[in-house]
């Protein structure tokens, strides 16, 4: 008995989206980028809107997501998806755009960017990996990055007088009027997966009815930066994150 | 017969995008040259030719703006004044790593830091040396009139699509804010987006229809083989330019014993200088580049021979001066003569100059 036997239409229980390419991923054992990855893929094919979607990918661990995925690409400066985001949808109003952004992308630098882009309610999809650490860098304290974390430049932990406090960027995005949709999620486990795709799903749909800017942050983990194992970076990520970052929608209109 | 209006060079810089079929404009406001934006909300060209105008949070957001419009194939520029540019130099540099066209504006003022609004020509370097980071090249045109303001917009932006690469107007707020007579140019309609598809579908974003791969517009590359590549294929684009590209304008050159080299508002003033000298029965002639790079290298050395010197004259300490001297390589004299702070020199202020040096 050979493959084609075993694996016939009616035994198919999962099938890898077309929108994804055959390109090995570079992300760490564990990483969040790559179950994320898959589900925006997954939704585009869902809403058949391939040929119609254009992702702007970020500088950070995700500076490569255009290798994985079958859409048009552009190549952000750090921080700056938004504003490339801004000018494509408004001149392809037609067509669906999203950024994919980290936490020192979104957050630190492109901190100007993000907050006007959601202001002015663009008719875009943010999508907002927040690992509160800078992965591709090596490690770094990140705007986001927890009190008392250890950084490899907060070696002693995050200190509120020197470093300042985490930001709860989300809040204030969900303070914006052109904001739509506001929500916090996360993919450490089947079912939390789950939740995001739909939270992905809704913004896009969103998008499509010009409603405004939709923002999906996702709680995520870098095991490579936090130095834990895959496991128990998520261990990790479900004690520490998510009481600082509550998981839940925080804007739906 | 064609239109002729009574306008400001900046404000012709807006009618100019809108008549070449700009699809995009997007900016911030600055010192001297607010009226570009301003012109272009009084317009309201999206309700006639469908351009998006933008005013946009900081220059670093319009250049990214610029970035992500003209990764979409779509004709898309900004504008700005000297502070501003500095903010858009890490843009600058993605847009030609990447080989995006698109046109910039940049009306001069006077540095370092805040500086002054008056006009400058102190960003020279900052257009024709880079700017930006790395080993790029844009192409530099410097309008001495109100007609060319409005003419460069659309020629920037046939080079700039000819080339893709950013093209830059440079000039300063003495031309931006002139008034003189322009003859407009027919209306030029937008590209439709199934045109920009077929045109421009190799490489643009213009969403990934079956019968191709997914276009990724980005200047990154790791791999030392692809970036070489990348960097030889920008240099060879460079050197073509420098054959094909060169626009200047003479006067009295050829008789000329003693050269002035002058662009943009200085090439106003030294018409004037020249016209006296001539006058008096002096042979100065005039050398306007209009293109800064590619700059008149051969031009120069064409007119070498014949010359007892020359004198690059500008609104800066001295940065073009440097082009003229690698042009003529050391072998006859090369003075320089500027002044800051927006005092305009006076013709004949010039003219002395130039006497102290020809006579000499
Ligand atoms: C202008 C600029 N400054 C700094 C960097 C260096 N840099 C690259 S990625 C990065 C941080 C990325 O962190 P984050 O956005 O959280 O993404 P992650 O890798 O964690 O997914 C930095 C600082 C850069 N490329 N460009
Ligand atoms: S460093 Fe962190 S964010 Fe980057 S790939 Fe590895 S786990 Fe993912
Ligand atoms: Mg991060």
């Amino acid at each position: 008995m050979d493959l084609k036997d075993i694996i016939k239409p009616e035994n198919l229980v999962y099938k890898r989206t077309k929108v994804l390419t055959d390109n090995v991923m570079h992300y760490c054992p564990g990483c969040s980028h790559g179950t994320v990855h898959k589900l925006i893929a997954e939704v585009i094919e869902e809403m058949d809107i391939q040929d119609k979607t254009i992702g702007i990918s970020p500088v950070g661990c995700a500076v490569f997501a255009y290798n994985y995925m079958h859409i048009d690409w552009q190549q952000a400066a750090h921080g700056r998806a938004p504003a490339l985001a801004t000018a494509t949808k408004r001149l392809y109003p037609d067509k669906y755009i999203f950024t994919y952004q980290g936490d020192g992308d979104l957050a630190s630098i492109g901190t100007a960017e993000i907050m006007h882009a959601c202001n002015r309610g663009e008719n875009i999809v943010v999508i907002f990996i927040n690992n509160a650490i800078y992965g591709m860098t090596g490690g770094q304290m990140a705007p986001t990055t927890l009190l008392g974390m250890v950084t490899s430049t907060t070696p002693y932990g995050r200190q509120a007088d020197i470093n300042g406090y985490p930001l709860k960027i989300t809040e204030l995005i969900a303070q914006l009027e052109g904001t739509c949709y506001v929500t916090r999620q996360s993919v450490q486990n089947a079912a939390a997966a789950r939740k995001t795709k739909k939270a992905i799903r809704k913004a896009f749909e969103n998008s499509k009815q010009m409603k405004g800017t939709s923002f999906v942050e996702v709680v995520s983990s870098c095991s490579s930066g936090w130095k834990l194992t895959p496991t128990q970076a998520n261990e990790w990520m479900e004690e520490n994150m998510f009481p600082f970052y509550p998981l839940g929608d925080l804007k739906d209109i | 017969m064609a239109e002729k209006v009574l306008k400001k060079g900046n404000e012709v810089i807006a009618l100019g995008a809108i008549h070449c079929g700009c699809d995009g404009y997007f900016g911030y406001p600055i010192t001297p040259q607010s009226e570009v934006m301003e012109t272009l909300m009084e317009e309201k060209p999206w309700e006639t030719t469908g351009m998006v105008v933008l005013q946009a949070e900081s220059e670093i957001a319009s250049v990214n703006m610029v970035y992500g419009g003209a990764c979409c194939g779509k004709k898309v520029m900004t504008s700005s004044s000297s502070p501003g540019l500095s903010l858009m130099c890490e843009g600058l540099s993605y847009l030609a790593g990447s080989e995006l066209p698109c046109v910039l504006v940049n009306v001069v003022r006077g540095g370092p830091g805040l500086g002054t609004i008056q006009p400058s020509q102190g960003d020279y370097f900052q257009a024709v040396k880079g700017g930006g980071h790395g080993d790029y090249k844009i192409i530099v045109l410097a309008p001495f009139s109100a007609q060319e303001m409005y003419d460069f917009v659309g020629t920037g932006f046939d080079l700039a699509f000819q080339y893709r690469m950013p093209v830059m107007i440079l000039t300063d707020g003495m031309i931006g804010q002139m008034m003189e007579k322009v003859e407009l140019r027919p209306q030029q309609p937008r590209l439709s987006d199934n045109e920009i598809a077929k045109r421009y579908g190799s490489w643009a974003t213009t969403g990934k229809t079956p019968d191709r791969k997914g276009n990724t517009v980005t200047s990154l590359a790791l791999d030392p083989k692809v970036h070489e590549t990348l960097n030889h294929r920008l240099q060879a684009k460079y050197r073509e330019i420098e054959e094909k590209e060169v626009r200047f304008e003479t006067l009295y050159c050829k008789d000329a014993e003693y050269l002035l080299v002058a662009y943009g508002s200085m090439a106003r003033i030294c018409e004037s200088t020249v016209e006296s000298a001539r006058a008096q029965g002096l042979k100065v002639g005039l050398l306007r580049p209009i293109t800064l790079f590619p700059f008149p290298v051969k031009e120069i050395q064409r007119l070498m021979p014949q010359l007892k010197g020359i004198l690059s004259v500008e609104l800066s300490t001295g940065q073009m001066v440097e082009d003229i001297r690698l042009s003529v390589e050391g072998k006859i004299p090369v003075d320089f003569y500027g002044r800051l702070g927006g005092v305009i020199p006076t013709p004949e202020e010039v003219l002395e100059v130039c006497m102290s040096h020809y006579i000499k």
